[in-house]
């Protein structure tokens, strides 16, 4: 049989990834110095000629660069979000330049954990520096730069991608327009960062001897828990219920619920494409993002600089970056007198909201961004 | 809307904090943005108003005034802006406190029930007053806090609020600036500017 045709109805179609060799290298924020670095990265839709309609795609903590399309005839899922990213799509390609790419720090082909440390000529693993989200920003700068992007019309990203959007438009108020946040927080809680480091430590046992499952290795186990904080109880409920995929639960002998085996299978299957060492160092980043602090813990001053427009989007069922941590950054955009505005969508789907159409959401982006559009063409 | 925006217009300074609480599709703040330079917010939770604010290029923050003002700082504003909402609210006394402790100016226009047509219906008819500034039955209305110019009057004196400005506006849409008990009979909308007062 034929491998399914992938469907390009409003798609980018076949994408093709570049590298971009840096050999000026980059001083991170920790100071250390990565004598050079790579970094992967797709684009999709025309730049226009006075290259203003640029756009940014910052990942979360398992995306990368292959947001939108397909690498081949044969690939059967496109990219992480292209149910946004296309042509009359929310992030439409035949308005925008949209630029997406895999962090400093990443496992799909920039440099990581998995690249060759010059000094040792062996894998750097868990020996890679720290990477923070001023980080990653000061390195999408440098594509920007190398892309010949002096300014980004809208920089947009949900989870650990808002904060880089957030990151941008203090970092780089002359170079970003537009500021999108989705399922966002100006900082991780307490809560947040036990579940970050429940799930590092799972990693870390893989070390311990013996204790390392090959069926589901440390890594599986920490996506497990990841993957329970990014849903709600009610999406779960809806899934999955009490439905039993094996054994019998009157006797109590060997009973898996289908939830139990969702999970597994996740867990194993993110186990064998990802990188553990990038799961720590992007939980790490995720736990020491706060912008606020340089500032004495004053958000609305910490945003001062920035001269972007800001749209802010949360979910109702979002337990892991809740609407009130949104509402924190709204709260703080209108008391240093940015122009804002708000959206919190009802959803049952927690935390993965920001990867689903769910209509409303994907209604108020797209006029949104329309509108950013229309500006550029004005 | 009832009122006219450039009656909000000429309490509003130029380059002001605007908040219009309640705002609609926008249009007002469009407006003041665009003769008065302000810069202004919206709050409002009706997702289609919400929508033509995006499209308008206005400010506009996702939120239900009946959950409270807390988010918003004492001072945050120059003035507060509240056409048409206060009749709807949870807790009208509550919120009109709250106006004035973000800012020490507020703007608060609302449909009158002293309005002969509201009393003719209920007094000769025995029915539920429809009028063309109360267009709803009572079983659909949004309105759960009707009052008269009377009752509001009493209310501004209860909370020792300064009266800058008390108007009503009548069925043709003209403000008209009366002290008289015949506007509580004739206008259809109220329109009051307050202060904290002493």
């Amino acid at each position: 049989m034929n491998a399914p045709v992938p469907d390009t109805h409003g798609s980018v179609g076949i994408v093709e990834p570049k590298l971009l060799e840096l050999d000026q290298g980059v001083t991170l924020q920790c100071g250390e110095v990565l004598p050079r670095l790579e970094l992967i990265y797709e684009t999709y839709g025309d730049l226009n000629q006075d290259r203003t309609n640029a756009v940014l795609i910052c990942h979360a903590l398992s995306g990368h660069h292959h947001a939108a399309g397909f690498h081949s005839e044969t690939e059967t899922r496109p990219g992480w979000w292209d149910n946004c990213i296309g042509p009359g799509k929310p992030i439409d390609t035949n308005r925008f330049h949209v630029v997406s790419l895999n962090n400093l720090g990443g496992c799909h082909g920039s440099t990581g954990p998995r690249s060759v440390n010059p000094k040792t000529g062996e894998p750097y693993g868990e020996d890679f520096p720290t990477v923070t989200v001023k980080d990653w920003v000061k390195t999408q700068a440098m594509l920007a730069d190398a892309l010949n992007i002096e300014r980004f019309a809208a920089v947009i990203g949900g989870s650990l991608g808002g904060m880089q959007a957030l990151q941008w438009a203090i970092d780089y108020p002359d170079r970003i327009g537009h500021a999108v946040l989705i399922a966002c927080a100006p900082k991780l809680s307490a809560q947040n960062i036990a579940f970050n480091e429940i799930a590092r430590l799972a990693i870390k046992m893989d070390s311990v001897d013996g204790s390392s499952d090959e069926a589901l290795p440390g890594l599986g186990l920490a996506r497990m828990i990841g993957h329970v904080t990014y849903l709600s109880d009610d999406s779960m409920g809806t899934k999955f219920g009490r439905e039993v995929k094996s054994g019998d639960i009157e006797q109590g002998r060997d009973v898996q619920f289908q939830v139990e085996s969702y999970l597994h299978y996740q867990g194993s299957r993110f186990a064998q494409t990802f990188d553990p060492n990038t799961y720590v160092l992007v939980t790490r980043a995720l736990d020491y993002f706060d912008p606020a602090i340089e500032h004495n813990d004053n958000l609305v001053d910490t945003l001062q600089p920035a001269t972007a427009k800001f749209l802010v989007i949360s979910f109702s069922s979002d337990w892991r970056f809740s609407p009130e941590r949104s509402n924190e950054i709204v709260d703080a955009l209108v008391a240093a007198g940015k122009s804002t505005v708000s959206a919190n969508i009802v959803s049952n789907m927690g935390h993965d909201s920001f990867l689903m159409d769910i209509p409303r959401y994907f209604t108020v982006l797209k006029t949104y961004l329309a509108s950013v559009a229309d500006e550029l063409d004005a | 809307m009832r009122i006219d925006l450039k009656h909000v217009a000429d309490f509003v300074e130029d380059n002001a904090r605007v908040l219009d609480l309640g705002c609609g599709d926008g249009k007002l703040l469009e407006y003041l943005q665009e003769s008065k330079s302000i810069r202004g917010y919206g709050v409002e939770r009706d997702q289609d108003a919400i929508e033509s604010c995006i499209q308008r290029g206005v400010n506009v923050i996702e939120h239900d005034l009946n959950s409270g003002l807390d988010r918003f700082p004492d001072d945050s504003f120059d003035i507060v802006v509240m056409t048409e909402t206060l009749q709807a609210l949870e807790s009208p006394r509550t919120l009109l406190r709250e106006l004035l402790r973000i800012a020490n100016r507020c703007i608060v226009s609302f449909p009158n029930f002293g309005h002969w047509r509201c009393r003719f219906q209920l007094l000769f008819r025995g029915r539920m007053p429809v009028a063309e500034h109360l267009p709803h039955a009572w079983y659909n209305t949004p309105n759960i806090h009707l009052c008269t110019f009377r009752d509001f009057d009493e209310m501004c004196q209860l909370e020792k609020l300064e009266v800058v400005e008390r108007s009503v506006i009548d069925p043709k849409y003209r403000k008209v600036t009366s002290k008289s008990a015949l506007s509580n009979l004739f206008g259809t909308t109220g329109f009051y500017v307050l202060g904290r007062g002493k």
